[in-house]
């Protein structure tokens, strides 16, 4: 039975790289109680896989991995049960069933969110909202084509990241409505809002293309931009927080011929529906709209 | 939410940053306002080592399940955060509530090895704490060490404000009572210590004065008031059942060493090798019971999500409910833990475990006969015999190993070249046998792995008195091992590892030395000497000028033959072992005469004064 789960990370989790995550959770699913199915071997390892590695600094509401399970309880009781062996900066969001022949998370990201914000004690991109808004038009809006040169292990690349970012847009991240409309769950981010609620606090909303192919950390763009108004590119300077991780709309999840024609007949629906409501078809879903909650009374080793 | 002691700029910068967040699973988080005593513990070299670590993990669970005690952890900051703290003038701090360590009631450091001493340094100055115990005041944290190096503290004696001799789990709470009771009559820092060292286990240095001959050898060593006692008795826990036992040992984020659950199964060993200083000062070996063991590997596997367990212990294979144990922890391999096996002595049994556990074909064999001939086998009282080492290899190979490590040590008492030359003939022996198996039968060729390290004495063992080599010394013996190797038949099966000797001559000194030694190691730190464990950072150049700049002779430590009569620096300590006994050994050693283990027969090595362990099972 295959499992997606979804969590945030925050606070001094932050700094906890991309393996030692993995190796978090091969622990916590263990404390948790979670009937994980193994792989066969001398030295069987839990069969877990990520969707998209996260970055050392960087926080996130929307991080997913995947697990095999040989049995399971209720999403609820699951995220309890797993929750109770977290650590301050990690909970749990979402535990839900995908089909027996879906396609590993990692081989379905398509894009990802992410909101950035100034530290404080630096200087931002802009003063206010308006003046950052200004500056997004005319790098984004403006520029039909935005050429960076990314210099990987080997060689330079030159490439035009105007394709692949799908979204970018100023707002005032200290707003119920933004916070809502984003769904942040980051207590920080929260805090900071609560602890100063006159304040305006000029943030950047990016939805980049992100994947196994042309994966684009929002440090790029952001280098980009600073080196588009002169100013300077202080990494430090930023708090980049990862709002969620998408699948195209348009890919098949699962595997297998007869699953592939089934889902694809579910799709067309889908879309007929979307065409007689007058709806847009979207483009993305988030990775966690792939799977199902699995429902149940009650909890193993509770009082019903 | 948790501040932290260093900022987003720092932490993203350095290597490793989670080496000082703290927040692992099973840390312990308390209202520091309410805890009458905060206590900082600290193992002096990085995190991934210092979380490896057992008897930390055993009083740090302690100490907190008193109410009134908050202990932390801290460990040494790496080089990197090093320079940057002392740059910006950070205070060193505790993981979990991130508080400079010198607002702690105590500062308990664990001594594991010599070369972590600089790193002791490295900790009080990076807390801002005075090296010098003479120097602190009474808002300074109480400085204590704990651990196997404190069976000699004498070249740490100025730096540490008392020693806790022995095992942690009986004192520390008597400790914690006297500390709260002085200072709640608003009693001094020096008055604490005075009355301190009235506890047993407790050695307060400063209240001991040391006299030297003209000839540089110890002339007294005597308390400076009348009411310090004259002998500091080790502690020992003798009930190892009934015992604390972390059972939610934390858990790094980072891979620590040990990445696993750690079950201590018995302490002490019966063998006792005459080298050897963990099978004297640990004695008499006590068993922890099997259904013990048992519940706890259950529950902290269950508590910490660990996938490996493994056993700790000396000498496991002695430890007398082996089989059923490992056959508990095999059943659990069902749910995907692996067992770590220690070094077990090869028989049928252990073949039989270890072909379960793991891949034949990776794992390799490990004997330790800790010499080449069985003469000076015989001289170390090591009972491996060249017999024992070819019927288990031979089991072994025709079970499919084809690998075996071999570890020995040069430079032992009465040493000849003859015995240097044993070495890799023995392990050519043992690749004859493995080619006595048909062709068809074996897989390809074995790989026979001989590493030698270089011996250093070590208090409360036979060989105490012994003289060292010089350096050349040691480097030309592995010569001679390394030249008889290329004149074996299967030369090409066999390969050689031995160390550089720098390191060897300083832990003879720090192992043997004197007060007077801890000056050099204040001016090798000061010249920049830290993480002198660690190859990439060890400095053998400063260290040598910070000898000659403090005219303190290697020689005299290293290179003397002390005499039976002389006052050794650790002879106020009784460890349960007398000097009688070591003495007897010493002698039988140089006769090449073999003591019976503690199991077989009692040897009056005085142990049996604490009245447990194996010395009442011997009466049975």
């Amino acid at each position: 039975m295959n499992i997606r789960i979804k969590f945030q990370k925050y606070g001094v989790m932050k700094f906890i790289g991309h393996l030692d995550m993995m190796r978090y959770f091969q622990k916590a699913i263990r404390r948790a109680g979670i009937n994980i199915a193994y792989s066969e071997g001398y030295s069987p390892h839990q069969i877990m896989s990520f969707a998209a590695p996260l970055g050392v600094g960087v926080t996130s509401d929307g991080e997913y991995f995947d697990i095999e399970v040989r049995s399971t309880q209720s999403s609820l009781c699951s995220i309890r049960a797993l929750n109770e062996t977290m650590v301050e900066g990690i909970s749990i969001l979402e535990y839900k069933r995908l089909p027996d022949t879906a396609k590993t998370s990692m081989s379905l990201v398509a894009a990802a969110d992410y909101l950035i914000y100034g530290k404080p004690g630096y200087n931002f991109l802009a003063d206010n909202v308006l003046d950052l808004q200004k500056k997004v038009q005319d790098f984004y809006e403006s520029q039909p084509e935005i050429n960076i040169t990314k210099q990987t292990k080997k060689q330079e690349i030159q490439m035009n990241l105007k394709p692949l970012i799908y979204k970018m847009k100023s707002l005032n991240l200290n707003s119920q409505e933004t916070l809502h409309q984003l769904q942040v769950k980051n207590p920080e981010i929260l805090a900071m809002c609560q602890d100063s609620p006159e304040t305006e606090f000029p943030a950047l909303f990016l939805q980049v293309c992100t994947g196994s192919s042309d994966n684009v950390k929002p440090e790029l763009v952001l280098e980009s931009f600073c080196r588009f108004y002169d100013l300077p590119y202080d990494p430090l300077g930023f708090q980049i927080h990862r709002l969620e991780v998408y699948a195209k709309a348009d890919d098949i999840p699962v595997k297998g011929e007869q699953e592939r024609r089934k889902y694809q007949s579910y799709l067309n629906h889908q879309k007929k529906l979307c065409q007689q409501k007058g709806r847009e078809f979207p483009q993305f879903l988030t990775l966690g709209q792939l799977g199902k909650n699995i429902e149940s009374s009650s909890c193993t080793g509770e009082a019903p | 939410m948790r501040k932290l002691a260093l900022n987003d700029e720092i932490l993203l910068n350095i290597d490793k940053p989670a080496r000082y967040i703290g927040n692992e699973v099973n840390s312990v988080m308390k209202d520091p306002e309410k805890a009458a005593i905060r206590f900082a513990m600290c193992f002096p070299d990085v995190y991934e080592i210092g979380m490896s670590h057992l008897g930390i993990q055993i009083l740090y669970d302690m100490f907190n399940q008193r109410e009134d005690v908050y202990c932390e952890r801290v460990y040494s900051p790496w080089r990197d955060l090093h320079k940057i703290m002392k740059e910006q003038k950070i205070p060193l701090f505790t993981l979990e509530t991130q508080s400079p360590v010198k607002q702690m009631d105590f500062l308990g450091i664990t001594i594991q090895y010599e070369m972590c001493y600089t790193n002791i340094l490295q900790i009080l100055d990076l807390s801002q704490i005075p090296l010098l115990s003479t120097q602190r005041g009474e808002e300074d944290p109480i400085v204590i060490g704990g651990g196997p190096c404190t069976y000699n503290p004498e070249p740490l004696a100025d730096f540490f404000d008392l020693f806790y001799i022995g095992e942690g789990e009986t004192q520390y709470s008597s400790l914690f009572d006297l500390y709260l009771s002085i200072r709640s009559q608003g009693g001094s820092r020096h008055e604490f210590l005075r009355a301190a060292c009235h506890i047993p286990g407790i050695y307060v240095p400063s209240l001991y004065e040391v006299t030297y001959h003209a000839d540089g050898t110890i002339e007294s060593f005597t308390p400076r008031y009348p009411d310090v006692p004259k002998t500091v008795r080790k502690e020992i826990q003798m009930d190892l059942t009934e015992s604390v036992y972390p059972r939610k040992p934390l858990v790094p984020f980072i891979k620590a060493t040990q990445d696993r659950v750690v079950l201590e199964i018995q302490r002490g060993c019966i063998r006792g090798c005459r080298f050897c200083q963990a099978g004297m000062i640990y004695r008499p070996t006590r068993e922890r019971d099997v259904e013990m063991l048992k519940s706890c590997a259950q529950d902290m596997l269950k508590n910490t999500g660990h996938e490996e367990i493994s056993l700790s212990s000396l000498s496991s294979s002695d430890y007398s409910q082996l089989p059923s144990l490992i056959n508990f922890l095999i059943k659990s391999k069902e749910n995907g833990v692996n067992i770590s096996l220690p070094s077990l002595r090869i028989d049928a049994f252990s073949l039989d475990v270890m072909s379960k556990v793991q891949d034949v074909r990776k794992s390799s064999l490990t004997f330790a006969p800790e010499a080449g001939s069985q003469r000076l086998r015989n001289v170390i009282n090591k009972g491996l015999t060249e017999d024992v080492i070819l019927q288990g290899a031979g089991l072994a190979f025709e079970g499919g190993w084809q690998k075996v490590k071999l570890y020995f040590m040069l430079g032992l008492p009465t040493e000849a070249t003859e015995d240097m030359k044993e070495i890799p003939r023995l392990a050519d022996k043992i690749a004859r046998r493995y080619y006595e198996i048909p062709k068809e039968k074996r897989n390809g060729k074995c790989q026979i792995t001989i590493s030698t390290s270089f011996f250093v004495p070590k208090p409360f063992t036979p060989f105490q008195w012994a003289c060292m080599c010089p350096k050349e010394e040691y480097l030309a013996r592995a010569r001679i091992v390394n030249e008889e190797m290329k004149e074996q038949l299967n030369r090409k099966s066999l390969k050689y590892n031995w160390h550089e000797a720098d390191v060897t001559v300083l832990e003879g000194v720090f192992a043997r030395g004197d007060r007077r030694v801890g000056q050099v190691l204040l001016k090798a730190y000061e010249k920049g000497c830290i993480f002198d464990a660690w190859t990439e950072s060890f400095d053998n150049q400063k260290w040598m000028e910070a000898f000659q700049e403090c005219q303190i002779s290697i020689d005299f430590y290293n290179l003397r033959q002390r005499s039976l009569e002389e006052l050794l620096p650790w002879d106020f300590i009784d460890c349960g072992v007398s000097k009688e006994f070591l003495k007897r050994e010493l002698d039988h050693a140089l006769q090449g005469q073999v003591t019976p283990n503690c199991q077989k027969q009692c040897s009056g090595c005085g142990a049996a004064k604490f009245q447990g362990g194996v010395c009442l099972e011997h009466q049975n």
